[in-house]
């Protein structure tokens, strides 16, 4: 079906119009007939909402699956993440296999969570095992950073304890006051001093079957301030959080480069002072975490689209024009039933994370041959088919 | 005097040299516990005990050392002191007052800051201003003449379109290509038995095998333990003592050169993409940098002197001379950027800070003072030019009719070595080839490859700056590569 895309937002950024208007689409409003519809989380909770009983054409596209909060919402990923191991567990598959100590040998990932208040009295029981140990508190719901604090004593959580008669906690069905509590990681690996993590962007095109791809132009965020694990600095947000809307109002923020490395600048950093080899490992560890959580769960929710630097206008306006060549390919109006496996030239700076489809195709040619008598691998092949990879990766 | 006393010369200088190091008395210990052992006899000690430290790896070590006494300039015994510094005088003197000019600036800011030089009570850092910067010693260089040469005497010579006007012997394209010449068989790049041979090489321990191997190019997972064999500077316990030595002194007293080195620091590297996260570690490295005196012994064969200041009263006694600052080098806009890679290396600040030091006494001192030596900043620019010129000769006319001559873009890259104007990783592949040939030219042949011919659009000074503002793209070994090769036909 010949004719232009018509797309709909409703996030006035520059950075995703300029490429609807450089593909020549056509804009439309939300009332007429579009074919792609990049919402804000607001729209698509409505628009996927029980009551409104919207149906998605066979010809459009949005932006976000249903159930994206499975994966954004603190507490949702840790059920998810929880559950997806115990489900392992009973299947009886290697993935979930657990060393001498308890521990999951590829699916320790996340560090010891609860959720609060529901899980108060089991929080306790592990506090009281390690009193001198440190947590930190996340507000299921919020995002860039705001709310976060950390604790070392019982009493700074008193407002989350079930039996509290001064409780100013709302009932857990609203979800709105809920919060995570982990153990706080506090020998992070430190560069130059200071602490940072990773913005990683992934597109999920499908979920089954699995096809993911991770941008290969990520960033590290660094906080302004040197780390210090002493509890003198527990209070002081600089330190702790590597959020840039938290680093951005820190006396040394820095406008030019915005407190940010690329992944390929801590390639090189890691490489030079770890060797190249516990570098791919760490790497290929980090998309195995990927890969694993949207196999425990569902979508991803909105990336920010504020560009704090012109580095990362740049990065984002590139960003978004290689998701939409993957979604759409040739600028054609989509068509649900397509073959969603794009050729490698057409993903631009994005590498295939996970193809299930293709590594269920490849598994079944290998069993095809095994069964015409010949010498089969036992390991999984990596790289666009990435099934199991072989244990003697990840440890 | 003949090659055989020259040659027990050198080695009884070296001899002397090492004798009061820590390596020779590890050594002695060494020889002396092994006695001892089973497979030393009486009869045969001296064979014995030789062979039990070639076996231990104590006879590579000494090869090291002896090794890094060879690559530092050699002194004739009978030369005067001062031509191991610089052999011309007009050189000299025209290093000479550049550090008068270089002390008047820093008296004066101590003066109008009422900060004495030894001595700081919370100054505003706004006050400060860097000593001086790259384009103010770039006007120094254009204004060397050679009193006893008129190059308006030079029939037949070819005219040099460039700013400097000194005779230095550089060396043209052919000579390059015979120097480089690994440079011009892409095919030796990365040939699989060299993925193994680093690795070995690391664990033999063998400094000038690894100089070699770093001519082309060393391996990411494998560079900082080869820079490291190169310029042996190992990490003992005394090396870290020394260090931990220097971080106390920071705390004891200050300078007011700590002030410039923070305000460089804030003002280059803070800004840098790869290197803002390093900051702390470039303060710590370069303020224990100024207290070490140990770097004055540098100054033997550098053209450089260090700024005295007398105590009152008493100037020109040597007897009540105090160099300032500890170490002699005062630091420039930018200084911050010779270390600044060298923390993707190194996340060891005693183990960044050794290998920087001798990054510096070998290497980088030259890029700042007034000397005729090939790695020297003269040397460097005027190679360039020439390059330039015989490369592309439009392009060099093109510019310098529109006043924009090459060299006055080019220089802050070649002060630099290129730090803050590559990429990180393009950086150290060039800074591979400067350790593996002993030598700064490459520095000069890498300046070329930034001009191409699409600055013959160019209509200003200020167009060219522009056009030229972002080497980030650089992919230096290909383009060398082509240079050499594509050129020498």
């Amino acid at each position: 079906m010949a004719g232009k895309v018509k797309w709909v937002t409703d996030i006035e950024k520059s950075v995703l119009i300029n490429n609807f208007e450089k593909r020549e689409w056509v804009p439309v409003t939300e009332s007429e007939d579009w074919n792609f519809y990049w919402m804000s989380i607001q729209t698509i909770r409505n628009v996927f909402s029980v009551d409104t009983g919207y149906r998605l054409s066979d010809e459009q596209l949005v932006n976000h699956f249903p159930n994206h909060y499975e994966l954004t919402r603190k507490d949702l990923m840790i059920k998810n993440i929880k559950r997806y191991r115990k489900e392992l567990e009973k299947e009886g598959s290697p993935l979930a296999e657990k060393d001498e100590n308890g521990k999951y040998v590829y699916l320790d990932f996340v560090p010891v969570t609860f959720m609060l208040p529901a899980d108060y009295n089991l929080f306790v029981e592990e506090f009281r095992k390690n009193p001198s140990s440190t947590w930190i508190m996340k507000p299921c719901g919020k995002a860039q950073g705001k709310g976060i604090f950390l604790i070392n004593k019982l009493s700074q959580i008193k407002k989350w304890s079930r039996d509290s008669r001064t409780s100013t906690f709302v009932a857990a069905s609203s979800g709105k006051e809920a919060y995570v509590i982990s153990l706080y990681i506090d020998n992070p690996l430190l560069i130059g001093g200071k602490k940072f993590d990773l913005r990683l962007y992934v597109l999920v095109t499908t979920y089954r079957p699995l096809k993911c791809y991770m941008y290969k132009l990520g960033f590290c965020r660094f906080c302004t301030v040197k780390y210090t694990p002493s509890t003198s600095e527990l209070d002081n947000m600089f330190v702790h959080l590597t959020n840039v809307a938290i680093q951005k109002h820190g006396d040394d923020y820095n406008h030019v480069h915005g407190g940010k490395w690329t992944v390929s600048n801590l390639r090189l950093y890691l490489e030079s002072t770890r060797g190249k080899e516990v570098t791919n490992r760490l790497f290929d560890q980090i998309h195995w975490i990927v890969v694993q959580s949207l196999k425990a769960v569902a979508v991803n929710a909105s990336p920010s689209l504020t560009s704090s630097t012109a580095n990362d206008r740049i990065l984002k306006y590139s960003l978004i024009n290689d998701t939409l060549n993957i979604v759409t390919p040739n600028g054609e109006i989509p068509d649900c039933r397509w073959n969603r496996s794009p050729p490698r030239e057409a993903l631009g700076n994005y590498q295939v994370l996970y193809d299930e489809e293709q590594a269920q195709s490849e598994s079944a040619e290998r069993d095809l041959r095994s069964r015409s008598g010949q010498l089969l691998g036992s390991k999984g092949t990596k790289g666009s088919a990435g099934a199991r990879p072989a244990a003697a990766t990840w440890k | 005097m003949d090659e055989g006393t020259e040659l027990s010369l050198s080695i009884a200088q070296i001899v002397q040299r090492l004798k009061g190091s820590h390596l020779h008395s590890q050594i002695e210990r060494q020889a002396k516990d092994c006695l001892h052992r089973p497979e030393i006899k009486l009869e045969s000690l001296k064979e014995d005990v030789h062979s039990y430290l070639k076996t231990s790896g104590w006879e590579k070590k000494l090869q090291n050392a002896v090794y890094r006494e060879l690559q530092l300039p050699p002194s004739h015994p009978t030369a005067p002191p001062e031509h191991l510094k610089e052999p011309l005088a007009y050189m000299r003197k025209a290093q000479a007052s550049w550090e008068k000019r270089i002390l008047k600036s820093l008296n004066s800011m101590s003066t109008e800051l009422g900060v004495p030089l030894a001595r700081q009570v919370g100054v505003n850092l706004s006050r400060f201003r860097p000593v001086y910067a790259p384009k103010d010693f770039l006007e120094v260089l254009i204004g060397l003449r050679n009193p006893n040469h008129d190059s308006r005497e030079e029939i037949g010579a070819r005219s040099h379109w460039g700013l400097i006007q000194v005779p230095l012997n550089v060396r043209d394209i052919p000579q390059l290509v015979g120097i480089y010449s690994l440079f011009t068989n892409p095919s030796l790049f990365q040939t699989p038995p060299r993925l193994y041979l680093g690795p070995v090489l690391v664990v033999e321990q063998d400094s000038a095998a690894a100089q070699q191997y770093s001519r082309r190019g060393c391996p990411t997972g494998l560079r900082a333990d080869l820079w490291a064999l190169i310029l042996n500077s190992t990490n003992q316990p005394q090396d870290v003592m020394h260090y931990e030595q220097l971080k106390a002194g920071v705390i004891q007293h200050d300078l007011l050169v700590d002030n410039l080195i923070y305000k460089d620091v804030k003002l280059t590297a803070s800004n840098d993409d790869y290197y803002f996260v390093f900051e702390d570690f470039l303060y710590q490295v370069l303020l224990c940098f100024s207290r070490d005196t140990g770097v004055l012994e540098h100054f033997k064969y550098n053209s450089a002197t260090p700024p005295k200041s007398y105590l009152h009263g008493k100037v020109g006694d040597e007897d009540y001379a105090v160099v300032y600052p500890p170490n002699g080098v005062v630091p420039f806009h930018g200084f911050s950027m010779y270390v600044a890679p060298l923390c993707f290396l190194y996340n060891e600040p005693s183990k960044l800070y050794s290998v920087f030091r001798e990054m510096y006494i070998r290497y980088f001192f030259r890029l700042h003072s007034i000397s005729s030596s090939f790695s020297g900043i003269v040397s460097l620019c005027l190679q360039f030019e020439r390059l330039l010129q015989t490369h592309l000769p439009q392009l060099f006319y093109h510019l310098r009719q529109i006043g924009a001559q090459p060299l006055r873009i080019a220089f802050k890259w070649m002060v630099r070595a290129f730090s803050g104007y590559l990429s990180t990783d393009q950086l150290l592949l060039l800074w591979d080839r400067i350790l593996g040939y002993d030598s700064l030219e490459v520095v000069a042949g890498t300046t070329v490859l930034a001009f191409s011919d699409n600055l013959m659009e160019v209509t200003s000074l200020a167009s060219a700056e522009a056009v030229l503002a972002d080497l980030s793209t650089l992919k230096v070994i290909p383009l060398i590569q082509i240079f050499l090769f594509a050129t020498a036909i």
